[in-house]
C-alpha cells in the first residue's frame, strides 16, 4: 500500500487526517504491525527545542528621513551586520552586547523584538549624496519593521554528542557546566523526536518544506551548514516569519563562560507514504546512538569514553567506567514534545498541509575539518631547550644557585632516572630561606603536581593552561616524562615579535 | 529549618558556632561555611524545635540569623525544563516530573549557587 501527498493534504483539508506526533509512532506501530501503522497514520509530527547557536534574522527597517546607508548597526548595543544595503541588516543570535557582555546578545534582541519590546537602533554611515545621512538612533519594534524574516544556517542537528570532563577542574561549555572527574554528563536533542532521525536518508524532508520555527509556519531552505547526514549528523537551513514567532518556542540564553546562544522551537510533519517512512519514523529512544566526548581535551578530535543511547541519557544516570554519572539535557524534552503536539494541532485543523521537497538535501555527505595552510604556532617551536633541571635530593642551596645561574625563575625537578616529578620556583626557595626548618633538600619544598606541556601542543592550548592556573611557566616533556624544554611567559613574547601575528 | 548565621572577625574571634553548640546542647549542621580573615557566613541547619533557642543565643554572642524558608529561587516563566541545573547540583534538588517538568525539592537547597551559573535561562537565582 502507498499514498500520494495529494492524498493526504486532502484528508488534512477535509479534517479525516490521522496525525500522531513521533513519539506516538513506535507505540502505534509495535501495535499494529507495520502495514497496520501504514493503513492508519497519515502524518507523523517530530519536534525539537534546544541550543541552536547557528541561528538569526534578516531586519529590514525601512528607510529614514533623510536617508541613510547603515554601515554599522547595534541594536540594544549588539552589533548587526551592516555589510547590506542600506536598511537591511542581519542580527546573529551569538553576537554579544558592547555592554552587557554574555549576558545579552543577538538572541535577546530577537526574543524581545518577538516579545513586543522596543528596541534601540543605532547606525553610522560615511554619508553619500544619495544617502546624506550619517547617524541615527531610534527605538523600534517588530512592528515597524518591513520585514523580520528567520533565517537560520544550522539548525535542528540530527543528534549530538553528549559531554563529560576528565580534567581536575570545572569546564563551563557550549554544553554547560561539566564537573570535574567526570563529574556529570552533558547532552542534547530531542531523541526519537528529532526531526532528522525519524527521515535519516532525506526523503520526505528537503527545499521548499513546510516546518514549524519558534511558533510559525516555516520551511525548509535545503541543507545547514556542517550538515554531515553521513555519520548521523544532518543539519537544516530553515526560514520563517519572526511576525508570527512565539517566546514560548524560542528563548534567548547565556552558556556561563561560553556565552549567548538561542534555544529554538522546530518541528517537520512527516507524510506517511509508504511502508518506509513508517519504519524510519518508528524510531525509539533506544535506537539511538552518541559518543559520550571528553571535553577535557582541548582539541577537535576529542576522544569518545563510550556510546550510549538518548533513552540511557534520558534515564538520569549512565554508567561511566564503573561509576554511576548523572546526565542533564540541555535541550528541552517537554518543549520539543510541546512543538511535535502543537505542530500536530495544525495539521489536523488544516493550518498546515505538507509537501515533498522540491530539491532532495544529500544524505551521504561528510563534513571536512578546516583547510588550514598555515600550521598554528606549537610549543616546539618557541620553548627554551635550555632548561636547567634540579635532582630531587639536592640541597636547597643547590637550587638557589641554578636559579641565579640560569637567570631562570622556575626549576623543574627530576629523580634518578631524570624523570620529571617536582617543580620549584624562587618563591619556593624564598620561603625556605626566610623560614628556615627542617627542609634541606629540594624534595621537601617542590611542588609535586606539575602542569606541564608537550612538544607538539599548540601554544595556544599552554597559554590556556598557564592561564587557568595562573603560572608562568610550564615543563616541556617527552612521552617518558623527562623534560626536555620550559615555556615561560617570556617565551610567548616571541609571538607578538610579529612571527605568528601575519 | 536553615539558619544564615553572619558574623564578624573583630576583637576576640569568638568560635560562636562551638559555643551554641556546648551552651544549648543542639547539634548543628553546618551545611557550608565562608570565612575569611574579617567576617563569617555560615549555613547551618538545626532541628525545627530548637530553631528559636540556636537563633536567639548565636545573636546574644553578636551573630546576625536569618532564617532561610526557601530554597534557591526558581522562576517559572524563564525555565524552559531543559535540566541542565540537574546533574550539577550536589543535593540533589532537582529532578524531573513524569511530563519532563523541572520539580524542586527546596527542603535539599543549601543554597550553595551551582545551579544558578549552570542555568542558561537564568530562571535560578539565591534569595539575598
Amino acid at each position: 500500500m502507498q499514498k500520494t501527498i495529494g492524498q493526504i493534504n486532502e484528508r488534512i483539508r477535509d479534517g479525516s487526517a490521522r496525525v500522531v506526533t513521533a513519539e506516538e509512532m513506535p507505540v502505534l506501530v509495535a501495535e499494529l504491525g507495520e502495514a497496520g501503522a501504514l493503513k492508519e497514520v497519515d502524518v507523523v509530527t517530530t519536534g525539537t527545542f534546544g541550543a541552536m547557536c547557528s541561528s538569526g534574522a534578516f531586519l529590514n527597517f525601512g528607510h529614514a528621513e533623510p536617508p541613510i546607508r547603515m554601515e554599522r548597526i547595534w541594536l540594544n548595543n549588539v552589533e548587526a551586520y551592516g555589510g547590506l544595503a542600506a536598511v537591511d541588516t542581519f542580527i546573529g543570535a551569538t553576537q554579544q552586547s558592547d555592554t552587557r557582555e554574555a549576558e545579552y546578545g543577538g538572541a535577546h534582541v530577537i526574543e524581545d523584538l518577538v516579545a513586543g519590546k522596543t528596541v534601540e537602533l543605532r547606525a553610522s554611515s560615511r554619508g553619500t549624496d544619495c544617502y546624506p545621512r550619517r547617524t541615527l538612533t531610534t527605538e523600534i519594534a517588530l512592528e515597524n519593521l518591513n520585514q523580520a524574516i528567520m533565517c537560520n544556517p544550522r539548525n535542528a542537528y540530527q543528534r549530538y554528542n553528549a559531554a563529560t570532563n576528565s580534567t581536575d577542574r570545572v569546564l563551563n561549555t557550549y554544553m554547560g557546566t561539566l564537573l570535574p572527574g567526570t563529574g556529570n554528563i552533558s547532552y542534547s536533542g530531542a531523541g526519537l523526536l528529532n526531526p532528522i532521525s525519524n527521515d535519516p536518508k532525506f526523503r520526505l524532508i528537503g527545499s521548499g518544506v513546510p516546518i514549524f520555527l519558534c511558533g510559525a509556519p516555516g520551511i525548509v531552505v535545503g541543507e545547514g551548514t556542517q550538515h554531515s547526514p553521513a555519520g548521523g549528523f544532518g543539519t537544516l537551513m530553515v526560514t520563517g516569519d519572526m511576525k508570527q514567532m512565539s517566546q514560548d518556542y524560542l528563548r534567548a540564553a547565556t552558556m556561563t563562560g561560553y556565552g549567548v546562544t538561542m534555544y529554538v522551537g522546530l518541528g517537520i510533519p512527516l507524510p506517511v507514504l509508504d511502508i518506509d517512512v513508517v519504519r524510519a519514523t518508528a524510531v525509539r529512544n533506544e535506537d539511538i546512538t552518541v559518543d559520550i566526548m571528553d571535553y577535557g581535551v582541548p582539541s577537535r578530535n576529542r576522544p569518545s569514553l563510550r556510546k550510549v543511547t538518548y533513552a540511557e541519557l534520558q534515564s538520569g544516570s549512565v554508567e561511566l567506567n564503573g561509576e554511576d554519572v548523572r546526565t542533564s539535557s540541555l535541550s528541552s524534552f517537554r518543549r520539543a514534545r510541546q512543538v511535535a503536539n502543537e505542530l500536530k494541532h495544525w495539521v489536523e485543523c488544516g493550518k498546515m498541509t505538507l509537501a515533498l521537497p522540491t530539491r532532495a538535501i544529500d544524505a551521504t555527505r561528510q563534513n571536512k575539518p578546516m583547510h588550514q595552510s598555515r600550521t598554528s604556532p606549537r610549543v616546539l617551536e618557541i620553548m627554551d631547550q635550555r632548561v636547567v633541571s634540579v635532582g630531587e635530593d639536592e640541597e636547597i642551596t643547590t637550587a638557589a644557585k641554578k636559579l641565579l645561574k640560569g637567570e631562570t625563575n622556575h626549576l623543574p625537578v627530576i629523580n634518578g632516572r631524570k624523570v620529571l616529578v617536582g617543580i620549584v620556583t624562587t618563591f619556593d626557595i624564598s620561603k625556605a630561606v626566610a623560614n628556615p626548618g627542617k627542609a634541606h633538600l629540594v624534595k621537601d619544598i617542590m611542588k609535586t603536581k606539575v602542569i606541564t606541556t608537550v612538544p607538539d601542543e599548540a601554544v595556544d592550548i599552554a597559554i590556556q593552561k598557564l592561564e587557568k592556573h595562573n603560572i608562568s611557566a610550564l615543563p616541556v616533556v617527552d612521552k617518558e616524562l623527562h623534560v626536555i624544554g620550559i615555556l615561560t611567559a617570556m617565551n610567548l613574547g616571541k609571538l607578538v615579535g610579529g612571527r605568528w601575528l601575519k | 529549618m536553615k539558619l544564615l548565621v553572619t558574623f564578624s572577625r573583630g576583637k576576640g574571634r569568638k568560635p560562636i558556632i562551638a559555643q551554641v553548640v556546648r551552651d544549648t546542647g543542639v547539634l548543628i549542621n553546618v551545611e557550608r561555611a565562608v570565612i575569611d580573615s574579617s567576617e563569617g557566613e555560615a549555613l547551618i541547619e538545626v532541628p525545627d524545635e530548637q530553631c528559636r533557642l540556636v537563633s536567639d543565643t548565636m545573636t546574644s554572642l553578636g551573630a546576625h540569623v536569618r532564617i532561610l524558608e526557601h530554597g534557591v529561587n526558581y522562576n517559572e516563566t524563564e525555565c524552559v525544563d531543559c535540566g541542565a541545573c540537574i546533574s550539577i547540583c550536589p543535593r540533589e534538588v532537582f529532578t524531573f516530573d513524569d511530563e519532563w517538568k523541572l520539580r524542586l525539592d527546596e527542603e535539599r537547597c543549601i543554597l550553595c549557587g551551582k545551579c544558578v551559573d549552570a542555568c542558561p535561562h537564568r530562571a535560578l537565582s539565591l534569595p539575598l
